[in-house]
């Protein structure tokens, strides 16, 4: 057993646990999208950053892939911690703002302004699918592909694959792609039960089925006929 | 068809662990680009999978899974070739031959690309032909440089690349070797025929390496004549029985040493060439 001190409280827990695990033994919440139980760590997403050390030489460590040490010190919800976080999920935010689960968490987490490009992308890399694929289906029929900002998750050559069995197991644990935010329609969206009820869009005749979270919210900042195009496109992709 | 040839490859590197590397740029080498099938003969014969195989074979830019041009000239757009005017030699390249990064001109002579750094920093701007570094480069020698590559590969090249090989033929009707010791080409041993066109004769001489496609000649051929070409040693006509499949002259056939044929076309400038090791097709 290894004895480590999360926000103070000592835990004792198995050797080869993680932090992650230690701080969900206790009850302390961290934030996770890539996490998934089942599938190897990645650290992918880096919501799940946790301060450990001493000050001044403490440093942020992904808690879902760093493994428990004896005395280990360990804060989750320390000032750096949930700025990194915050950041984190900006930019998660900024590169898929239609996922509702980001939305989300971004909700709970305070995060109220945007201030990068929407990229609207449909995949933030988080690997889920693609661990699922090969850990849990044992099929290996998507993977990564290219590096850099070419990055991309599909089948080889993206031709159907000849182990893809169809089972639907990466759409189901895509944090992106379920339930996805529709806000330009505003009839079929399902973010009116999100956190923020200063409800800014209630005021615009176009929205006004719609309550965002958000500061102002994405809906709003969507002004330009143009934006409005590049989002149909990607719908219809 | 490709799918066979890269076996040899697989099994080179097969008993290294993370040979994967190596088996795809020795097919890199061999093909100039990884094609589909290749990957998955890879795939098949390492037990690997093709999504491991695929993601290791577009992660790196120095593989390639569309075919390149005969010539890959990469030009530097690293900081320090930056600052020294490598973008308006990437834009010269671009211009002349015109073609953006990253695509092949049409004739499937150069394929253009821009690298990060190519590790000559002090010598910038560099441009790199197939293997050729060309150090402090200006907008006035681009022209040159692609001329260049034109002309042909040197010996060392013709040792790195395994897309070129030499070959022995003989003469299909007397069997008498055509190889032409005395006069280099290539810097090897020249094939020696002679060519016949508009009543004059002359003897002709083109280059032994595969793909190389050098030829020399005592009287000038124009280009776009179809030439008659006759053994020197029994005055045979060499004549084939197909037709080329670019320009629809007819088709040399020549008898490779270490067995099967070569089938060169008859019209002057046309580069179409076959190679056919089993004979299967004559």
């Amino acid at each position: 057993m290894i004895k480590l001190k999360i926000n103070g409280v000592e835990v004792s827990v198995e050797k080869g646990s993680t932090i992650l695990e230690a701080a969900q033994f206790l009850g302390f919440p961290i934030p996770t999208l890539c996490h998934m139980e089942g599938l190897t760590p990645y650290g992918a997403c880096r919501l799940c950053v946790v301060e450990i050390g001493e000050e001044p030489r403490s440093k942020l460590v992904t808690s879902c892939t760093y493994l428990a040490e004896e005395g280990l010190q360990v804060r989750t919800a320390s000032r750096r911690v949930i700025r990194a976080r915050k950041m984190i999920l900006e930019l998660h935010l900024a590169s898929c703002p239609q996922s509702k689960t980001i939305q989300d968490l971004a909700s709970a987490h305070g995060v109220t302004q945007q201030r990068f490009k929407q990229e609207y992308e449909n995949c933030i890399l988080c690997g889920r699918c693609v661990r699922m694929c090969e850990e849990q289906m044992v099929a290996k029929a998507i993977g990564f592909r290219g590096r850099g900002e070419n990055r991309s998750i599909g089948t080889p050559f993206d031709e159907k694959s000849d182990t893809c069995r169809l089972c639907g197991g990466c759409m189901y644990v895509c944090p992106v792609c379920e339930l996805r935010c529709t806000y330009t329609e505003p009839e079929k969206a399902v973010c009116g039960g999100c956190g923020n009820h200063s409800a800014v869009c209630l005021e615009k005749p176009e929205f006004n089925d719609m309550m965002c979270y958000m500061d102002p919210c994405v809906a709003c900042e969507i002004k330009q006929p143009k934006d409005i195009k590049d989002i149909k496109d990607i719908k219809e992709d | 068809m490709e799918g066979t040839q890269v076996q040899d490859i697989i099994e080179k590197h097969e008993q290294t662990r993370g040979g994967l590397i190596a088996i795809l740029e020795g097919i890199q080498n061999r093909y100039g680009y990884l094609s589909e099938d290749s990957l998955r003969t890879v795939a098949e014969k390492t037990g690997r999978s093709l999504v491991d195989i695929y993601a290791v074979a577009t992660f790196y830019k120095a593989f390639s899974l569309k075919p390149r041009g005969k010539h890959l000239i990469s030009a530097c757009l690293g900081t320090a070739c930056h600052v020294r005017g490598g973008p308006a030699i990437a834009e010269e390249i671009q211009r002349q031959l015109g073609v953006e990064a990253g695509e092949t001109t049409p004739d499937g002579e150069f394929t253009f690309e821009t690298a990060a750094c190519l590790g000559a920093c002090a010598l910038g701007p560099i441009v790199v032909v197939d293997g050729h570094y060309y150090s402090k480069v200006g907008t006035v020698n681009v022209k040159n440089i692609l001329k260049e590559a034109l002309l042909g590969p040197d010996e060392d090249d013709i040792k790195r690349d395994e897309r070129i090989f030499r070959v022995e033929v003989n003469c299909p009707q007397c069997n008498h070797s055509l190889m032409d010791v005395g006069h280099l080409i290539d810097g090897e041993p020249s094939v020696r025929l002679t060519a016949s066109f508009h009543n004059k004769h002359t003897p002709f001489r083109f280059s032994s390496l595969y793909g190389s496609g050098m030829v020399e000649s005592e009287e000038e051929v124009p280009v776009d004549t179809i030439i008659n070409f006759f053994c020197p040693h029994c005055h045979a006509e060499l004549v084939g029985a197909s037709n080329c499949a670019d320009c629809g002259a007819l088709m040399v056939p020549l008898i490779v040493r270490s067995g099967g044929m070569i089938q060169i076309c008859s019209r002057r400038g046309c580069k179409n060439h076959m190679l056919d090791l089993d004979g299967e097709n004559l």
